[in-house]
């Protein structure tokens, strides 16, 4: 007599949301949600041992200083002015500075640079943004201020890649972005604080 | 009659619960992609500044954070208040960078793109700072980052 053919009972699988629970509670408790978020800069190379003093032969009409001191207050100083700044003037500032429109004798020197894919081009390669902090400087401003400073680069990027390519500098291609930086290099220089102003 | 037979109390049917693991399943799925394990139990607070050029730390196996701030309320009575760093889980002097960056990029594959995090609380005296940063000079962490919150 052929058997009559069992069915299997199901599984019980009522348990498995519970552990699954279990599992997502876990989760919810070891990890954050953060996401890691910053400005991105790059340190300048250790100095050789056999290295003198490093400073380099700059014009003086190719800094523009930027000194913050204890109290967190901006001092801006190029050839053409110097004085207290704020720091909402002085994205405007650095842009000026750098693009120097008009030629100025007074704002960094200009000159002729092959660069691929845009030809022959007047730039001012040579300039160099120095930011000076004292040891009691609050981070927070001199976070402003490089914030300020990465974000006049940022617009002058911006401005000459629309004008050269139609479009905004972070939907250029790799190559084309590299053009770019090379018409408006980042020269944000950081000397060793010096100490002036306030005691700390 | 045969027709009218007493309505016997109906018990309501239960919910099909089958896919209700399933339904979990995908909600954990979500939170382990999203999340990001919790490295070291910090020992200091800090808030970090605001910013508006802000970029993503994409890369998080090459990123090493290095904490800087006050010690967290319940050690502040052993510890001061004074300014502290962070690193790993306990706090280090600035010159202990040194030996934790090379610790740290023992284990990377490529380390040339090794990346230092600074999450340091906006009341920090920039001297604490520019000392980390030379140590990091020094031992050709060259990549920064300052942690941040985005401005709107």
């Amino acid at each position: 007599m052929a058997r009559k053919k069992k069915k299997m009972p199901g599984l019980n699988t009522s348990s498995t949301a519970d552990i699954s629970f279990m599992l997502l509670i876990f989760f919810l408790i070891t990890t954050s949600m953060d996401t890691d978020k910053g400005l991105a800069r790059r340190l300048p190379k250790p100095p050789e041992p056999d290295q003198e003093d490093a400073t380099m032969d700059i014009k003086s009409r190719n800094i523009l200083f930027v000194r913050i001191n204890a109290a967190g207050q901006l001092w801006i100083k190029d050839e053409m002015s110097s004085g207290f700044g704020d720091i909402r003037e002085l994205r405007q500032r650095a842009k000026d500075f750098v693009k120097n429109e008009q030629n100025l004798s007074k704002w960094p020197e200009k000159h002729v640079k092959n660069i691929d894919l845009l030809g022959q081009c007047f730039v001012t390669d040579k300039h160099v943004i120095s930011v000076q902090t004292d040891r009691g400087t609050p981070y927070d401003m001199y976070f402003q201020v490089q914030n300020e400073l990465v974000a006049a680069y940022n617009e002058l990027r911006n401005e000459i890649s629309k004008q050269k390519f139609g479009r905004e500098y972070q939907y250029l291609r790799d190559e084309e972005k590299a053009a770019i930086r090379q018409y408006y290099p980042q020269n944000i220089s950081e000397a060793e604080p010096k100490k002036y102003g306030g005691d700390q | 009659m045969a027709g009218f037979k007493k309505k016997a109390s109906r018990e309501m049917p239960e919910m099909n619960t089958s896919s209700l693991p399933d339904l979990i399943f995908t909600i954990l799925f979500f939170f382990m992609m999203v999340t990001t394990m919790r490295e070291v139990t910090l020992k200091v607070k800090f808030t970090t500044p605001a910013g508006t050029e802000l970029e993503k730390l994409e890369k998080k196996s090459v990123v090493s954070f290095i904490y800087v701030g006050p010690p967290t309320d319940n050690l502040r009575a052993q510890m001061g208040s004074s300014t502290r760093i962070q690193l790993n889980d306990r706090y280090a002097e600035a010159r202990e960078v040194m030996d934790f960056v090379a610790a740290e990029r023992q284990g990377m594959t490529n380390q040339a793109e090794q990346v230092i995090s600074i999450k340091a609380d906006r009341g920090t005296q920039m001297g604490y700072i520019t000392d980390i940063k030379e140590v990091l000079r020094k031992s050709w962490a060259l990549r920064i980052n300052y942690s941040a919150s985005q401005r709107k």
